[in-house]
């Protein structure tokens, strides 16, 4: 049950310079897959791109094929109330459950917008937030 | 044990420094008496040939240096007439004016001799199919190999460098066993051969990698050989000397130097004083028998350490260990000593760093600064940037600790770094530009 809404998002290592995020963004047109979101994390000379799209696995492929290093993360996404405290609800959630939040980064939906998180107890902050009556993205519904 | 020349490999050690002093002195006694370049050098540095009565008396004799060979560019030391020559060979000249190397056939058949000992220390013979992947023309490598290969009996398979898709393929076809080439070119192979679906550890019959040209590290052999499922063997030499000259035996415990074709000293690079074995110092190397182009304490700049015990092998010669730097190739940081071969040796020990790195030397101000790139490794990504920031952080502590300067670490996607088909070239000096 809980399974169903652990979403695979693909991770890219890239270094920090000039034409590197064009590269994946090129190599992911090419392959006709689509990005609905991503997210950059910064560091001391590199970067990770993080990014949730239809084809994972191609994507991995095509990326890994063209050299660069890739990994699958598992990811919860939760649509968050377009309004005052849509946030802290979630948040509020997890943090009772002593769940902790390794990074996050939220995109705009067709209907809603969605918070996507890494936490690291995927399958329990699930079956906490469905509880109190969340609404999540199934993994089936990215694609 | 198999030995190509049983009765010389295995000579006792006073009848070989007996023999060594008989070639000393033939040699010096000929070149002090036909030898203009020789003659004037002893008469400066106050030596006649009487002077040498014992092997050790070697030291009295003054070094030659690669700036001899270029002085007298293309000819002038050496001591056969020109119709005695059988073949010439000139360096690359990548530090500097090209340096030319005549040989007589009897400077031809020692050299052969060489590496017909050697290849057979290395297991190799008659059944065995040797690609030889170093370049062949005015190098000495590739036709140096060749004779030596074809003088065991094994079947020569002189590729050369380069093509090397073409290579993988007649690896496979001819069933290959052994290969000569860099340990860089061996490396870049065993990546095209990947891209290209094909093991070498799998879908070749190649078991030995006969490596040198370049210095390397006993970590990259142990990459080489766990990743292409072969034994890796480091062969030594350079033009002047003939060319690839000298290799290990399957104990990998150093390089054996056949003790009646070259007399080995390490020295301080800086007062020149002979060390005792066990001490790393420059390599000096004096070749007893050659005829066309004569080195007497020849100062190579390649620093190492002799062993002098027998080998475990059986073979009496004196061993050298794999070549760790070159006094040129030494950076100095900051006032500090630093060989890539350090880096090189400290990176191999860390797992998650691929096998190419870089290393940038700046100056900030005053002050120098070290850089060091290297390729993300297979497995080592984790999409969090804490575990890179670790990864990226151990490999500083490690070089930090291992050269006792500040390192700075810059992490790269794999692939990225320059590949080398012949010698590498890791280190870009800004300070010099």
């Amino acid at each position: 049950m809980e399974k169903s809404y652990i979403i695979k998002q693909i991770s890219v290592f890239s270094e920090n310079r000039p034409g590197r995020l064009a590269a994946i963004a090129d190599a992911l047109k090419e392959a006709g897959i689509n990005i609905f979101a991503f997210s950059i994390a910064e560091a001391d000379g590199f970067g990770v791109v993080r990014a949730l799209v239809d084809r994972p696995d191609d994507a991995h492929k095509k990326l890994t094929d063209l050299g660069f290093r890739v990994s699958f993360t598992e990811v919860i996404g939760v649509k968050m109330r377009d309004e005052p405290g849509g946030l802290s609800e979630i948040a509020g959630v997890l943090g009772d459950a002593a769940i902790n939040i390794e990074y996050a980064y939220a995109y705009s939906g067709k209907d809603a917008a969605v918070l996507i998180l890494r936490v690291d107890q995927a399958e329990d902050a699930v079956r906490r937030l469905l509880e109190r009556g969340s609404d999540l993205l199934k993994a089936s519904q990215c694609r | 044990m198999v030995t190509w020349n049983p009765r010389m490999e295995e000579i006792p050690r006073d009848e070989l420094q007996r023999l060594q002093f008989r070639l000393l002195k033939t040699q010096i006694y000929r070149l002090y008496s036909f030898s203009e370049f020789y003659r004037t050098r002893m008469k400066e540095a106050g030596v006649h040939p009487d002077d040498i009565r014992s092997l050790e008396d070697v030291r009295k004799l003054p070094f030659m240096y690669k700036r001899d060979l270029r002085d007298n560019y293309p000819d002038r030391i050496f001591s056969a007439s020109r119709d005695e020559l059988v073949r010439y060979h000139v360096s690359s000249g990548t530090t500097g004016k090209p340096t030319v190397v005549g040989y007589t056939q009897h400077d031809i058949e020692n050299w052969t001799e060489s590496l017909a000992r050697g290849f057979t220390s290395c297991g190799l013979g008659r059944g065995d199919v040797i690609q030889i992947s170093y370049g062949y023309g005015l190098f000495t490598g590739g036709l140096g190999a060749h004779y030596g290969a074809e003088r065991i009996g094994a079947t020569v398979l002189p590729t050369s460098v380069g093509n090397t898709e073409r290579q993988i393929e007649l690896m496979q076809d001819l069933h290959v066993t052994a290969i000569a080439c860099t340990p860089s070119y061996l490396l870049h192979m065993g990546e095209v051969a990947e891209k290209m679906g094909i093991s070498i550890r799998n879908d070749t019959d190649l078991k030995v990698g006969v490596l040198g040209a370049e210095p390397w590290s006993e970590q990259m052999r142990t990459k080489i050989e766990e990743w292409l499922g072969i034994k890796a063997y480091d062969i030594y030499g350079t033009s002047e000397l003939s060319g690839p000259m000298f290799t290990e035996c399957t104990e990998q415990q150093g390089i054996h130097v056949w003790g009646d074709l070259a007399l080995v000293e390490i020295i301080d690079p800086e007062t020149g004083e002979t060390l005792e074995p066990g001490n790393a110092g420059e390599l000096v190397i004096t070749i007893l028998q050659k005829e066309a182009l004569p080195m007497v304490r020849y100062r190579i700049g390649d620093i190492t350490v002799l062993d002098d015990e027998t080998c475990a092998c059986g073979r009496t010669h004196p061993r050298i260990r794999r070549i760790s730097g070159r006094v040129d190739d030494m950076l100095i940081i900051r006032g500090i000593n630093v060989f890539p071969s350090q880096i090189e040796h400290a990176l191999m020990e860390i797992p998650n760093i691929g096998r190419h790195f870089q290393i940038v030397v700046d100056k900030k101000g005053a002050l120098d600064t070290l850089l060091v790139r290297v390729e993300l490794g297979e497995g080592a990504f984790s999409d969090k940037i804490t575990d890179l920031m670790v990864l990226k952080k151990t490999v500083e502590n490690r070089l930090r600790s291992s050269l006792n300067v500040a390192v700075g670490v810059e992490l790269v996607e794999p692939g990225t770094l320059p590949r080398f088909e012949g010698k590498a070239k890791r280190v870009i000096d800004r300070r010099s530009m």
